[in-house]
């Protein structure tokens, strides 16, 4: 079985090198790293629209780029569905015939009839079919250019922080469309971000992108949870990603009894609906650590477990630690002071109990 | 007067596929001698007409070199004729209407045709279903323009194919020749309005073009 993504390739821009390699076996492999940092070279790279000096792309098998034996697809043949930052959509066309514009070129060996109908529902664009980019707002446009991107039969779909220039309300409208792409076709994806609150909701892999390297790749949840990776400067906070579902709730204070496999936690019930599975985010700086189990806290939830990871001390003059503790059967990232480790005698295998002061539910 | 419409469009009509290649070359080409290219597509602009008219008449002139090569093989006689006054009308139209190509061209958003890409248009598509329809008004505006100096066109004309009436006599030509006869003032004044008329209706036809097309591609 070949990986989903195969890709290996060396590529001078002026003075940046990007020299990045990884494999990804997710649906949704986020590239993420800070602006300026490659992912969009990268991006490039794997359309077509930059071609590398050395490496190679391959995807599901099939190799699209080897310097190696000399092979270069171009960019129209290559069949690699890119959805831009902005949406890019064409001007002089309405939108339906933007939407149709790649199904047209598709080679007619491999044309199935357009699933027009099924992509308008799944992005819910059918209402703006007559009309022209232009009388579009933001996050309609965006839509409709991955409609125009689904529409050419795409055997991979690139998304180059297709959210980032739109504002909070128009991104929440987007966020689930991008989710039922992920579950409902069969097309991998690749999503560029540098929102960490994305990538948690949507990566099933993570590879994070560093001066046009790729210093990690591997699961969502391992990758963000890495004290390694956290105590690297400039990273973001580690947090814990845990599957969750509904079981109960607590009517009288509002609040929904979820099993995970850190352990039973209790979250604001919200709109959640019995036996409803989502999942959990929870921060390392809400965390906070006790020897013994602790009473007369306000914290509802605590979990007990023991310290599986350890990090050197980092930040400005060696204050922080951070740590990855095994509850259950999940990895709970956590951050504390030096001096609390020390204090602790925090150490790898130590029994500990983890008091979680917040929790954030990333998919309602 | 008809004889100077039938020269207009064809000066207009013949130069715009080479002045399509030319403005493409110009506005994405790179290779050696592009701006000796550029030179000479603008060199009618800067040369007394008179001057293009003579160089004109000494390259296609019956006994002129390239002249010569036509009319010993297609039969092709240009000097003197409505065919050559056509030519020159062309010449001195040509680069104004590269100019106008060029710059639409150039507007062009580049991001749009690596889009195109992407979705599976090779360069000839891309180029035919994106980026020619969105220069379209400035290919518009270029015809205009062309149109308009061809009308206009005296200097070259009179020089290469002479004012012959009914052959190669255009309106400005015409409205020349009445001045320079006693009595002919009615005839150039006649003439003069038709002229303006004309042009005023092509401004016209080119500003309804213009905005037709642009509503249709109203960029965001």
């Amino acid at each position: 079985m070949n990986p989903v993504l195969d890709i290996a390739v060396r590529r001078r821009l002026g003075d940046f090198l990007l020299d990045a390699s990884f494999t990804s076996e997710g649906r949704l492999t986020a590239l993420f790293g800070a602006s300026g940092s490659g992912k969009t070279s990268l991006v490039n790279v794997v359309s077509g629209l930059i071609r590398p000096e050395a490496g190679h792309v391959r995807i599901d098998g099939e190799t699209l780029v080897d310097t190696g034996h000399g092979v270069f697809l171009p960019k129209h043949r290559r069949r690699i569905g890119y959805v831009f930052q902005e949406a890019r959509l064409f001007p002089h066309l309405t939108v339906r015939q933007n939407l149709l514009f790649g199904h047209w070129f598709v080679p007619r060996g491999d044309r199935r009839p357009a699933e027009l109908d099924k992509v308008l529902e799944l992005l819910g664009i059918g209402h703006l079919l007559r009309r022209r980019p232009g009388a579009l707002s933001g996050g309609e446009k965006q839509r409709v250019a991955i409609g125009r991107a689904l529409l050419a039969e795409p055997r991979l779909l690139l998304m180059d922080e297709p959210l980032a220039a739109l504002d909070e309300a128009r991104k929440a409208e987007i966020l689930p469309y991008i989710e039922r792409l992920r579950d409902e076709t069969r097309i991998p994806i690749v999503y560029v971000s540098h929102a960490l609150a994305e990538v948690a909701r949507l990566a099933t892999t993570v590879a994070i992108v560093e001066n046009g390297r790729i210093a990690a790749c591997g699961p969502t949840a391992d990758i963000l949870s890495r004290p390694d990776l956290a105590a690297r400067p400039g990273a973001p906070e580690a947090s814990s990603l845990i599957a969750a579902e509904v079981i109960g709730f607590d009517e009288p204070f509002g609040l929904a009894n979820v099993k995970t496999r850190a352990g039973p936690l209790m979250i604001a019930r919200g709109s959640l609906q019995d036996g409803e599975r989502l999942k959990i985010r929870v921060l390392a700086s809400d965390v906070m650590l006790s020897l013994k189990p602790p009473t007369g806290i306000s914290a509802l939830n605590v979990l007990p477990g023991r310290i599986a990871e350890i990090s050197e001390r980092t930040g400005i003059g060696g204050s922080t630690v951070h740590l990855r503790l095994i509850c259950g059967e999940a990895l709970i990232a956590a951050r504390v002071t030096a001096k609390s480790a020390e204090l602790l005698e925090l150490a790898p295998g130590k029994a500990v109990h983890a008091v979680i002061k917040s929790v954030s539910v990333e998919t309602p | 007067m008809r004889l100077s419409l039938i020269v207009a469009t064809t000066a207009m009509v013949a130069s715009l596929p080479l002045g399509l290649v030319v403005a493409l070359l110009l506005a994405r080409g790179r290779f050696w001698g592009k701006s000796v290219l550029d030179a000479v597509v603008h060199l009618p602009l800067i040369l007394p007409p008179v001057v293009t008219g003579y160089l004109l008449l000494v390259g296609f002139g019956r006994r002129g070199p390239i002249g010569a090569f036509l009319y010993d093989w297609f039969g092709i006689v240009l000097s003197f004729r409505w065919t050559g006054a056509a030519l020159a009308c062309a010449v001195m139209g040509f680069p104004l209407m590269v100019r106008a190509i060029r710059l639409s061209i150039e507007a062009v958003d580049r991001k749009l045709e690596d889009a195109a890409g992407t979705l599976g248009a090779s360069p000839l598509w891309v180029f035919l279903v994106v980026t020619l329809p969105l220069c379209l008004p400035g290919i518009i505006a270029g015809m205009i323009l062309c149109f308009a100096k061809a009308m206009g066109e005296f200097g070259a004309t009179i020089t290469f194919v002479s004012n012959i009436p009914g052959e190669t006599q255009t309106l400005p030509s015409a409205i020349y020749t009445f001045t320079q006869v006693p009595g002919g003032d009615a005839g150039a004044m006649r003439l003069t309005l038709i002229s303006i008329v004309i042009s005023v209706a092509a401004l016209f036809l080119s500003e309804l073009m213009a905005r037709m097309v642009g509503r249709r591609i109203a960029v965001e």
